[in-house]
């Protein structure tokens, strides 16, 4: 019946500068329960974005490489081919992952680069004040499409999952979110199939999980679960892409 | 065994998430602020806490912490704080 609920070690006991609400902090939390209930802290090595979680190496008890925008697939690949013992994995925002760093994760992917990818899609330019990103939503109101985003110009939004399960190389693709509570043991179990994956050697796996930004889509926490909710999870829909056994 | 559910007031940022994932409508934000001025959350309703951890697993700042404790010998005030 009663659980019992406390920090993983693999966290850090630190105050983290995220804004309240921010899904970023549950996400940190799942993959810390997972390096924990692997028993792979001492070998488990993550790469930092840039965007909000910049600054994610002060909220673990493992090591961490800061990476250049957009290049955490970069600096994992170097890492993982020089140390295939570690643990190696990357956490990106979908401006740093899908924007700038789109063709370092899709040719790291094609790789089948032996690392992991935990892909934080909150459909905005976090850090820098709320910019479109490429998963901004049709007509969502960014401070670069202040009349919402115009599909005619910039295009639909990008579906990562999907764009990179259509390589064949990719071990595991898969897509969830933790902006509820039924939806984060499956977001967990994913985290967790994939670090497995990759300790099993397969290549190449990615998590992508739909998150919120309060503060930039100028919302309480509270409206950003239902909005997102409501308008990200019928487009970016939940599921496993790819498996190492065939399609997910 | 017993429960004890404790929210850590100064991790605490008051977004509310756990106030409105709660199912048996046990937490409230306080009504003070914390050392960085948010509205920590509290439990308003302690004696309805079943101890699902709903409220935890959904805490960005980890401000939640749900542990057993040994039984008190009169079960009294068993919601905890
Ligand atoms: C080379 C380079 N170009 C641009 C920037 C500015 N910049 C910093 S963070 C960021 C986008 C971050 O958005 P995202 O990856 O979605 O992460 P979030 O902040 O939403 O978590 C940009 C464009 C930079 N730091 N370096
Ligand atoms: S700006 Fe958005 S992504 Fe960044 S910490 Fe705040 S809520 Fe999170
Ligand atoms: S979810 Fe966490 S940070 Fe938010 S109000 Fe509740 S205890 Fe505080």
């Amino acid at each position: 019946m009663g659980k019992i609920f406390q920090k993983p070690e693999a966290l850090a006991d630190v105050d983290t500068h995220y804004c309240p609400g921010c899904t970023h902090g549950i996400i940190h939390r799942l993959v810390a329960e997972v390096i924990d209930e692997l028993d792979v802290r001492g070998r488990t090595v993550g790469i930092a974005p840039v965007g909000c979680a910049v600054l994610a190496y002060n909220y673990f008890t493992f090591d961490f490489q800061e990476a250049a925008h957009g290049r955490a697939p970069a600096m994992a690949t170097g890492i993982k081919r020089v140390r295939p013992d570690l643990m190696v994995f990357t956490y990106q925002g979908d401006g740093d992952l899908a924007s700038i760093g789109m063709s370092e994760i899709v040719h790291a992917a094609n790789r089948g680069e032996k690392f992991t990818t935990i892909f934080v899609n909150n459909a905005v330019y976090g850090m820098t004040g709320g910019q479109m990103a490429p998963t901004t939503m049709p007509d969502q109101i960014t401070t670069t499409s202040p009349a919402g985003r115009d599909t005619d110009e910039v295009g639909m939004p990008i579906k990562v999952s999907e764009l990179l399960a259509a390589l064949q190389t990719p071990a595991y693709i898969a897509r969830q979110t933790v902006i509820r509570a039924k939806y984060i043991r499956k977001a967990k179990q994913a985290i967790k199939k994939a670090f497995t994956y990759q300790l099993e050697g397969k290549c190449f796996s990615l998590v992508e999980i739909v998150s919120t930004c309060p503060t930039n889509w100028g919302m309480t926490p509270i409206d950003s679960i239902k909005w997102a909710e409501d308008t990200l999870l019928p487009y970016y829909q939940l599921g496993e892409y790819k498996t190492p056994n065939g399609a997910g | 065994m017993t429960h004890e559910h404790l929210v850590n007031r100064d991790k605490c940022k008051g977004c509310g998430v756990c106030v409105e994932a709660c199912p048996k409508n046990v937490l409230a934000l306080s009504e003070d602020v914390n050392a960085k001025g948010y509205f920590p959350a509290k439990q308003a309703r302690p004696d309805d806490c079943v101890f699902c951890a709903i409220c935890a697993t959904m805490c960005p700042d980890v401000a939640i912490t749900i542990r057993e404790i040994a039984d008190q010998a009169p079960t009294e005030n068993k919601g905890g704080k």
